[in-house]
């Protein structure tokens, strides 16, 4: 009888198989960051030791907190501000602040998939765009812009984000990037259609590809010149830099932001899963996963960065080349890469005066290798100029550039799902409404509001975002997740829905994590990522042509009101897990009770429960 | 009999002018063309990377070529007959690096201006070029800039064809998505209609069917008899 009523209450979609959620778990995990902040901070802590902290911070932080999540999800059924609201009232906040941090967190997200889209747009072209500086205007040369720095750079700074110089000069609206957002948002739209069951589908594809794509740039990098010393230099342990205590910071941090926790996505992914269903397993894969892919990825990315810079070491030396060939006019292909330090040396005994006065370049491979870039700067800038290098360039970059588009893709989904799922059990969007309709009005707002990123200004704006709000908040959400967990709604009850869900109840390990280490972790996290954060006024690198030290980015300090709203980035999302434990505490007038959460409970009706599991008992 | 020597003052006279005529060009060129003269170019050629294994030997053939280039250049640009010995060429060095200069085809002591050849090499620089199989970066004059050639710009960026067929294809996705989303929605509801009338025993052993417990607290059939 219920079914013909009431069409809006339909029953909570599920999964197709195991398969599809294990997929999507680990596509949202893994990401783009996987690839370009990962191989970075190895590279910068000291190789192969690196992986000693981030390990540590793994077992003792990353994989409590994604069981406890997938856990809780699966238990309570509902999306993140549900199940928080179920474990109790007052901490109905915190599923409020995953819900806006997902949202600005996507809003921003998707940008990088606009600007992946452009490069993926003008990758079918021979020459590709960014291996020529355009001429300037009365055609005599090439534009200084491009002349002072490169042409990649050029390429990414003024042909793509047509970058201003201050965050404060916002520019006006760069129509190609506006397009690019737009179908940004319409692949995602097309994916989210159907709810989980088209997003189930697209994530066969987007989960799977980066790993296909991962591995035909390994086969190839691996063959290139100069592949080894980049392995050789991202592995080659120090084991010094492991008494720096910034290492720590950043390896907890990074495996913290990895598995894209704190989101709700995951929480939302959970609770489409079946009652019985091993929760720890499935974490184990997500977690290991993730880190696996990091590693996986590094092994290309680094071959392809030793290549460049043995690369760009040749056309260091081929220039000296020439200018000593010029000028002692030395027959051609007498001098080569190969015996160029003894005809260096031969000529500076014979001739020290000359050489002194030659422009030569100072050669060092090393040097070449140290210039290490992550985020944008690795994907659009340090990686398209590789590309131009390989033979076949166009068929390289098409599959990087897809390759970031399904790691980004598979990512914002899980965005999506946080924002989505929550903004169903709030009861603010009315019963009519279609749930189609509803993704459709939540990508507009997201595109129009995304819109202030394809500004001239664009680019600062999604670092602000980046840096405030995928931060901070997180790490509070996080630890009033666990701590939530496991003292108010009780490590007792907690084990006990384990155990009804998994057949067994969580080891010691477990235990000691979710109560003790990992809350303990957060709390040290959180407290130096803001203490370093006081210590200085933020500052921010901007591109300016008129800068003396070009090209070279001028360290801007943010002018007050960006500062005024970076504060409001921070506080805004996590402002509700207060406000709504304080207008509780004032409501039901209950002092905090962590003993008698078994006890009437008014978000739930446990009459039927009771029945159900006593009807269960009685058929087993 | 007269010595041999012994000739006219008038004949020594001539010969010695002849000799000295004779000479005079290759006087005239070597103080004419030098390194680093005023209206000299110093030219650089890089065969060996333009061209790899297919690489010639510069020899006097080549700079013969060479020099015929130059002489149409001049032709070219100034409307005036230039022979190859009006150019001049000297200081060769292994690097294939050489210095010329152009004289004048009315008066072979006076040079051409600098100016003018530069002008006349920039005109018919491609043409230069590919006489002598080479390009702009293996065939350096100092000093002359190269007339860069603007990169071919098709009449649609290539990227929007991409954009173009990428939205088309989710554009489309989306509307046949919706459509069969709706069309989906109102069968069902036409099926929803004819199941109401269904007997509530049907939709019981439906339920159990589903291994569901049928709720029979909001059942329409009321347990107690009517009033």
């Amino acid at each position: 009888m219920g079914e013909a009523k009431n069409p809006g209450t339909e029953e909570r979609p599920k999964w197709d198989n195991k398969v599809q959620y294990l997929l999507t778990c680990i596509g949202f995990a893994v990401g783009i960051g996987n690839l370009w902040r990962f191989p970075y901070l190895c590279q910068i802590y000291g190789g192969g030791a690196f992986l000693i902290p981030y390990l540590i911070a793994l077992v003792f932080e990353g994989l409590p907190l994604l069981y406890l999540e997938l856990a809780i999800g699966q238990r309570l059924r509902m999306g993140s501000i549900g199940v928080w609201n179920n474990i109790s009232p007052m901490l109905g906040g915190v599923g409020i602040a995953s819900m806006v941090v997902s949202f600005l967190v996507s809003m921003f997200y998707n940008t990088i998939i606009a600007w992946v889209l452009w490069y993926f747009f003008n990758s079918f072209q021979n020459p590709l765009p960014w291996s020529q500086c355009p001429l300037n205007a009365n055609q005599t040369g090439y534009s200084s812009e491009c002349e002072k720095s490169t042409s990649v750079n050029y390429f990414w700074y003024r042909e793509t984000l047509n970058i201003t110089e201050d965050i404060g000069i916002s520019g006006s609206l760069q129509w190609w990037m506006v397009i690019c957002l737009a179908t940004a948002w319409c692949v995602i739209y097309i994916c989210f259609i159907k709810g989980i069951d088209s997003m189930g589908k697209a994530v066969y594809v987007t989960a799977t590809f980066p790993y296909l794509v991962l591995t035909i740039f390994l086969i190839r990098a691996l063959t290139l010149p100069g592949a080894t010393d980049g392995l050789v230099y991202l592995f080659t342990p120090d084991w010094e830099i492991l008494k720096k205590p910034q290492v720590w910071l950043d390896a907890a941090t990074q495996i913290f932001f990895s598995l894209s926790v704190a989101f709700g996505g995951l929480i939302a992914f959970s609770s489409y899963n079946a009652e019985r269903n091993d929760c720890e397993r499935d974490a184990l894969v997500v977690g290991i996963t993730n880190s696996a892919t990091s590693l996986y990825g590094s092994i290309p990315i680094f071959s392809i960065l030793g290549f460049k810079a043995r690369t760009n070491f040749n056309t260091c030396l081929e220039q000296n080349i020439l200018t000593l060939t010029n000028h002692f006019d030395i027959a051609e292909r007498n001098m080569t890469v190969e015996n160029y330090d003894q005809w260096f040396d031969y000529l500076n005994v014979t001739h020290p005066g000359d050489i002194a006065s030659l422009p030569l370049r100072v050669c060092d491979l090393q040097n070449f290798l140290d210039q290490s870039a992550s985020g944008t700067g690795l994907a659009f800038i340090v990686f398209t100029e590789a590309v131009l290098e390989m033979p076949g360039s166009q068929v390289w970059a098409v599959l990087f550039f897809v390759m970031l588009l399904s790691l980004g893709l598979s990512s914002m989904f899980g965005n999506i799902e946080g924002v989505l799922t929550p903004l169903q059990e709030l009861k603010l969007v009315p019963k009519w409404l279609p749930h189609e309709v509803l993704t459709a009005i939540v990508c507009l707002v997201s595109f129009l509001i995304g819109l202030i990123f394809t500004l001239g200004s664009g680019n600062y704006w999604v670092e602000v975002f980046n840096a405030y709000v995928g931060s901070v908040p997180l790490l509070i959400i996080a630890f009033c997740e666990i701590v939530g967990v496991a003292y108010i709604y009780g490590m007792k009850t907690f084990s006990e829905d384990i155990y009804f869900m998994t057949g067994r109840r969580p080891n010691i390990y477990w235990k000691a994590c979710w109560m003790v280490i990992s809350p303990l972790m957060l709390l040290v996290v959180f407290v130096a990522y803001v203490a370093l954060q006081a210590g200085t006024y933020p500052t921010y690198p901007a591109w300016n042509p008129n800068y003396e030290d070009f090209p070279q980015t001028e360290t801007k300090e943010y002018p007050k009101w960006v500062f005024g709203i970076i504060v409001a980035l921070v506080v805004v999302p996590i402002l509700s897990i207060p406000v709504v434990a304080v207008y509780n505490l004032i409501r039901c007038g209950i002092k905090k009770s962590s003993a008698n959460v078994s006890g009437p409970n008014p978000y739930s009706n446990e009459a039927f429960e009771i029945e159900t599991q006593e009807r269960n008992t009685q058929s087993i | 009999t007269p010595n041999a020597w012994e000739v006219s003052p008038a004949l020594r006279k001539m010969l010695g002018r002849i000799v000295f005529f004779l000479c005079l060009p290759s006087v005239l060129a070597a103080q004419l063309c030098k390194p680093n003269a005023a209206e000299g170019f110093k030219v650089r050629l890089s065969i060996k990377t333009a061209l790899g294994d297919k690489a010639y030997e510069w020899n006097r053939n080549q700079r013969f070529l060479f020099q015929a280039a130059i002489a149409f250049a001049m032709s070219h640009h100034l409307d005036l007959e230039f022979n190859v010995s009006n150019i001049l060429v000297c200081d060769e060095t292994p690097r294939v690096s050489f210095w010329f200069v152009v004289t004048s085809p009315d008066d072979p002591s006076r040079l051409v201006g600098k100016e003018s050849v530069e002008l006349a090499v920039r005109a018919s620089r491609g043409r230069i070029n590919n006489i002598l199989l080479l390009n702009d970066a293996t065939l350096e004059f100092v000093g002359v800039l190269p007339t860069l050639a603007a990169p071919v710009k098709p009449a649609t960026p290539s990227w929007l064809i991409v954009f173009g067929v990428v939205i088309g294809i989710v554009g489309a996705g989306i509307v046949f998505l919706l459509v069969s989303t709706v069309v989906q929605k109102k069968r069902k509801e036409n099926e929803v209609a004819e199941e109401e009338d269904d007997d509530e025993e049907a939709q019981m052993k439906r339920t159990a069917g589903n291994e569901g417990i049928y709720n029979t607290s909001f059942s329409e059939s009321d347990r107690n008899t009517q009033m």
